[in-house]
């Protein structure tokens, strides 16, 4: 079986956002919910590297480890997914997350929290595969349809990979082989003195 | 459990940082400022839970129900990729990434991977509106045509046709653009232009003067060969995001990338080499390299002996360009300059890739030229990896160019003399003595002591449509002023000297906007009446070909049916084309079906009739082919391999040679002699005669393979086939079509089948121009931007000096020069792009998912200059252009910008001088997000030879607001 995973290429992230869009665009996710977001280091100087973060589908999801109401589950693919009937929006998988995965629709002025949302793997829900529930409360089931993350398979630069984690780590390793190493970015040297 | 404690990922976005020192990014930085004031706007236009609920209902994709797959192509940049749409029961209801499309891969950008927004999205225009007291009122289509109709006729009967402005558009596909191009010629006027004046018209002259055709020589899959790619000017990784795909793989086979930029950008971030040079110092620069290459005995010597014309004239500028004066002029020290000349010689082939940041300038014509001649002195023209790779902008920039929706030539390049008019009223089948009837038959300007005529001289160009409302009509060269404006595809805020725009919109009789959306040009100026808007259809609701930026032509089918009451721009056109009186010779031999001119049949018609740039053979049969083997074509060549269309090139790239029936594959490689001219080989053109001061100017011992005569040899025409003896390969029909003909007119394409029978590009076999004698600097020279902050340079660098005619207008430029704004404007202004918005940004910030990654308008500033003027990170300044016009905008503190030199985003619109607009828009059209436009503020400006504006170089104020 499968244990899917995401990777971003640092080398190749440009920030273009064609994830976040992507996401966006599949899932018809609201304003002010971003289940994928990429985020930059040392923006604007030398050694800027970007990368685009979303959840992780951690094998040990620290998220399900705290849920008070239990509602996350891991699917045959080790991808980490949440029922929002019995999500009760308190907030606490987002204390648990080392990556900001979860999500809360703003629902008026006072930000009352709404039921979590984050990246789904493109997998869906406990619902039916694809049925309109199952749509509008987490956006399409690709994996479901036989097709990866579309935030992965827009990818401008083939930065993030998506897919069996075997798989991913076989595409990576021969980029890391061909780029010989070291990142060859101007700084690089200045930094090092090398 | 393990539970491991770290810290959250929100870390990087909670810092409190003062300076940029800390880094914090661009995005985090807005995120941040708009939690305030965002949050609360962002309530109030979109409750997100209902949106999704309304959303979900409206447009997801159902099981069960039947899908249909569409091809077509994203429409906002020419890197031109792949998009696969899913369609149930007429909705758009999904988007795949199209694996198999030759250029892209599956790859998009922010804005590819959201173009279905525009099959769901609400805020367009919806019907057809007017502004009448004030208020926007609904109206009809056929009350909108007859009220504009009428209005237009009666301008035209007072002030003649010239004082009608037609403003075409990039977003047009091919057939639009040539219908809009033959739309204003039956019109009766040059009075129409479109953005490619305004982002690469430096480049099209330079280039073209240069060595015959002004485009991307090779391609962004090309640049995979490179061992060096040199980005001037551009910032591809957010203005072209997927050509950085196959920037990349170059790269991580060892290729260096170099970029030279005022300003770090997302693509400086992963160069190899970074060269920060003072904006408007590309000249220097660029023979601050040649110098080294000189110096160093690395130039091509071989290729500049049989392919280079003038190159000793070059020399002689170069060597006045020593390490010292380049760092004096341009800020780069020896050591930086010599590195980026070093590692692209001794990495050949290499190839230099420029955008806006070289083509905006008025000395835009010299950069380019000094760019195509650093790459000949190279040799690195005419091979795989090499070429000078000009990204254009617009999906379709470099279609609305070969179709010239310009205002000083006819579709290919013909220009606009008696001839080319002559051809094409032949294409047209039209009588010419009509089609000169429908001009001005006035005279305002004189060539060589001779009084010619509006038809035969260059109209206003779109960069100066606002000086042809308000310049004295005495110093204007046709018969009235400009009175009523057609901006069809336009963002008005694309354009520089926004406060004289508004006045200029203020004046005219008649403003007619035609958009998706309503622009700014609908909400800057202070009108109450004489305002349209009418709806277009996106190019995802009609179909036909688009030309990506390598010169190919992809064909897009249709998505979906125009939504709301838009109509296709070709069913808009012949709509005014019916009441204006021309409708019966404007689709002469094209099917109308319910006022909707045949698609198919505009293909066909400008087969017929763009020889000189090989728009002959791509029929929609063959293109419509290609759309159906994405699948079939390599990468890495661009050619099918097996299929049905083995060895032809995607798209069948220009010059595509010959009738469709004659089947050329396409030219992937602009002017590469390892190939015959029959599959894709070429060389330069001989477009500038034979010989000069008895210099020959044809081609010496180099020529492509196959090539019979094995020399240089000059364009074909019936004498020369004579000549040759190879008249009697010609058929007798083409015989007949070929008489008196050259290679440009024979209607039959067969001098241009027997020429490269034999092996010949029909356009000759010469020399390139290093040397381009026919403009203001023949030798590109650096001269300093109008508005300079290096007052020491002035009287070395000097500009031109005024003129008092140019494309019907006068010109200035030391009048300019010669003011000191320094004192009160010591900083220097420039601008860019953000990857979420395209052009305008009028349709992207109308894009929710788009729009919320980018919710304010900002400029970047130095941490030393902030400092100076007491600004923090995140404050809100006033920015004074240099003309006056004053911005408030959020500071974003940076070193990605250098010190001394501001950068702003110029996708913004709807704030003027600090007034929001948001309650002008139409209902329901407002944008999710306005900010000030940044063309506001810069001012004048213009290219001596094409009058691209000059947007990279001003000078500015900025005080804490």
């Amino acid at each position: 079986m499968a244990r899917m995973k995401f990777l971003c290429d640092a080398e190749r992230c440009i920030e273009c956002n064609a994830c976040v869009t992507a996401c966006k665009n599949e899932h018809e996710v609201p304003w002010g919910v971003n289940r994928r977001r990429v985020v930059v280091l040392e923006d604007g100087v030398p050694g800027e590297k970007s990368i685009s973060v979303a959840c992780m589908h951690c094998t040990d999801a620290p998220c399900a480890a705290v849920c008070p109401v239990d509602c996350f589950y891991t699917t045959d693919d080790g991808i980490v997914l949440h029922d929002k009937d019995l999500c009760i929006g308190c907030g606490y998988c987002f204390y648990a997350c080392p990556f900001g995965a979860p999500q809360y629709p703003q629902q008026s002025a006072f930000g009352v929290r709404g039921k979590m949302d984050k990246c789904t793997f493109c997998a869906g829900g406990p619902e039916a595969d694809n049925s309109d529930d199952e749509y509008a409360k987490y956006g399409r089931n690709r994996i479901a349809e036989g097709k990866l993350p579309l935030c992965a398979e827009m990818c401008s630069t083939k930065a993030l990979l998506a897919g069996d984690g075997d798989l991913v780590a076989d595409i990576y390793r021969q980029r890391v082989i061909r780029r010989g190493g070291r990142p060859k970015t101007w700084g690089w040297e200045t930094a090092y003195q090398s | 459990m393990k539970l491991i404690r770290k810290k959250a990922a929100s870390e990087v976005s909670s810092g409190q940082s003062r300076f940029a020192g800390e880094a914090i990014d661009r995005r985090t930085f807005l995120r941040r400022s708009g939690l305030a004031l965002g949050g609360a706007a962002v309530a109030t236009t979109l409750p997100p839970l209902m949106m999704r609920k309304a959303r979900a209902s409206m447009s997801g994709p159902k099981a069960g129900v039947e899908t249909k797959v569409v091809k077509s192509i994203c429409t906002h940049c020419a890197v031109g990729c792949g998009v696969y749409a899913e369609v149930q029961n007429g909705v758009w209801t999904g988007q795949e990434p199209a694996f198999d499309h030759p250029i892209s891969l599956g790859a998009h950008c922010a804005k590819g991977a959201s173009v279905r927004e525009l099959g769901i999205g609400e805020r367009r225009v919806k019907y057809p509106t007017k502004l009448e007291g004030g208020k926007w009122k609904r109206i009809s289509w056929d009350q909108a045509i007859n009220e504009i109709g009428d209005k237009m006729l009666e301008i035209r009967k007072t002030s003649g046709p010239d004082s009608v402005y037609w403003l075409g558009s990039a977003k047009f596909n091919n057939e639009q653009a040539y219908l809009f191009r033959k739309f204003y010629a039956m019109w009766g006027s040059n009075n129409g232009d479109h953005q490619a004046r305004i982002c690469h018209s430096t480049t099209v002259a330079g280039v073209a003067n240069t060595w015959g055709y002004g485009a991307m020589t090779n391609s962004m899959n090309d640049i995979r060969h490179s061992k060096a790619i040199l980005v001037c000017g551009g910032n591809p990784a957010e203005a072209h995001p997927v050509s950085l795909q196959h920037i990349f793989y170059a790269k991580e086979r060892g290729a260096k990338l170099i970029v030279i930029d005022p300003r770090f950008t997302r693509t400086a971030a992963h160069a190899d080499h970074y060269v920060r040079i003072r904006p408007g110092t590309d000249v220097p620069i660029v023979w601050g390299m040649l110098w080294h290459i000189f110096e160093n005995g690395w130039e091509d010597k071989e290729f500049i002996r049989q392919r280079v014309y003038g190159m000793d004239q070059i020399r002689e500028e170069v060597a006045n360009w020593t390490p010292d004066e380049v760092e004096k002029v341009t800020g780069v020290d020896e050591a930086t300059c010599k590195e980026a000349a070093r590692l692209m010689a001794e990495n050949r082939p290499s190839t230099y890739i420029w955008v806006m940041g070289g083509t905006q300038h008025t000395i835009g014509n010299n950069n380019t030229r000094a760019y195509c001649v650093f790459q000949l002195a190279l040799g690195n023209m005419g091979v795989s990896g090499g070429g000078t790779n000009i990204f254009r902008g617009h999906d379709n920039v470099q279609g609305a160019t070969d179709m010239c929706v310009l205002s000083h030539s006819l579709p290919g390049y013909y220009g606009l003399s008696a001839g080319a008019w002559k051809h094409w009223s032949r294409v047209w089948d039209v009588d010419y003595d009509w089609m000169q009837s429908r001009f001005d038959q006035g005279s305002y300007e004189k060539s060589k002591g001779k009084a010619v005529k509006p038809m035969n001289t260059k109209g206003i160009p779109v960069s100066r449509w606002i000086d042809g409302v308000l310049e004295d009509k005495a110093n204007i060269a046709q018969k009235d002023n400009l009175r009523a404006m057609v901006l069809w595809g336009h963002s008005p805020n694309s354009q520089t000297r926004g406060l004289e725009m508004k006045k200029a919109m203020e004046k005219l009789d008649l403003l007619v906007i035609i958009d998706l959306v309503p622009t700014a040009s609908a909400v800057m100026h202070d009108r109450t009446d004489g305002v349209y808007v009418l709806p277009a259809a996106t190019q995802f609701e009609t179909y036909g070909s688009v030309t990506a930026s390598n010169r190919n032509l992809q064909w897009r089918s249709k998505v979906i049916e125009p939504l709301f009451e838009s109509l296709p721009d070709q069913t808009i056109m012949y709509k005014f084309a019916k009441k204006l009186g021309f409708d019966e010779q404007f689709t002469k031999h094209i099917k109308v079906n319910n006022d909707e001119p045949l698609i198919e049949d505009i293909t066909r018609e400008y087969n017929r009739g763009m020889w000189t740039i090989g728009y002959t053979g791509q029929s929609p049969e063959r293109l419509k082919a290609h759309q159906e083997n994405w699948h079939t074509f390599n990468p890495n060549t661009m050619l099918a391999e097996g299929g049905p269309i083995d060895g032809e090139a995607y798209g069948l790239p220009w010059p595509c040679w010959g009738t469709p029936e004659m089947k050329h594959p396409g030219t992937p490689i602009l002017y590469d002699t390892s190939k015959p001219v029959a599959e894709g080989g070429l060389n330069f053109r001989a477009r500038f005669g034979v010989e000069r001061d008895g210099v020959n100017l044809l081609a010496e011992g180099s020529a492509p393979v196959g090539n019979e005569i094995g020399d240089g040899h000059p364009e074909f025409d019936h004498k020369l086939l004579k000549e040759l003896g190879w008249w009697d390969d010609l058929t007798a029909d083409e015989k007949a079509a070929a008489e008196g003909r050259n290679w440009k007119t024979d209607l039959s394409g067969g001098i241009q089948r027997v020429a490269i029978k034999h092996g010949c590009a029909p356009f000759g076999n010469a020399k390139a121009r290093a040397v381009v004698w026919n403009f203001p600097d023949p030798v590109p020279i650096h001269r300093e931007p109008l508005y300079t902050s290096r007052r020491d340079l002035v009287e070395k660098y000097r500009t031109y000096d005024d003129r008092k005619s140019h494309y019907r207008l006068p010109v200035r430029y030391w009048s300019i020069q010669k003011q000191d704004f320094t004192k009160k404007y010591p900083l220097i202004l420039t601008t860019g792009r953000l990857v979420e918005y395209e052009g305008g940004g009028d349709e992207t910030r109308a894009n929710p998912w788009l729009a919320e990654l980018q919710q304010e308008m900002f400029l970047e500033i130095h941490p030393a200059d902030a400092t100076d003027r007491g600004i923090l990170n995140g404050q809100q300044v006033w920015l004074e252009g240099a003309e006056g016009a004053r911005l408030k905008v959020k500071a974003d503190v940076t070193r990605r910008a250098a010190r001394g030199v501001v950068w702003m985003p110029f996708h913004f619109a709807g704030h003027l001088q600090g007034k929001v607009l948001g309650d002008k828009y139409p209902e329901g059209t407002v944008p999710y997000v306005l900010g000030e436009a940044a063309n506001t503020a810069m001012t004048y400006g213009y290219d001596s030879v094409t009058q691209m504006q000059e947007t990279k170089c001003s000078l500015c104020q900025i005080e804490l607001a």
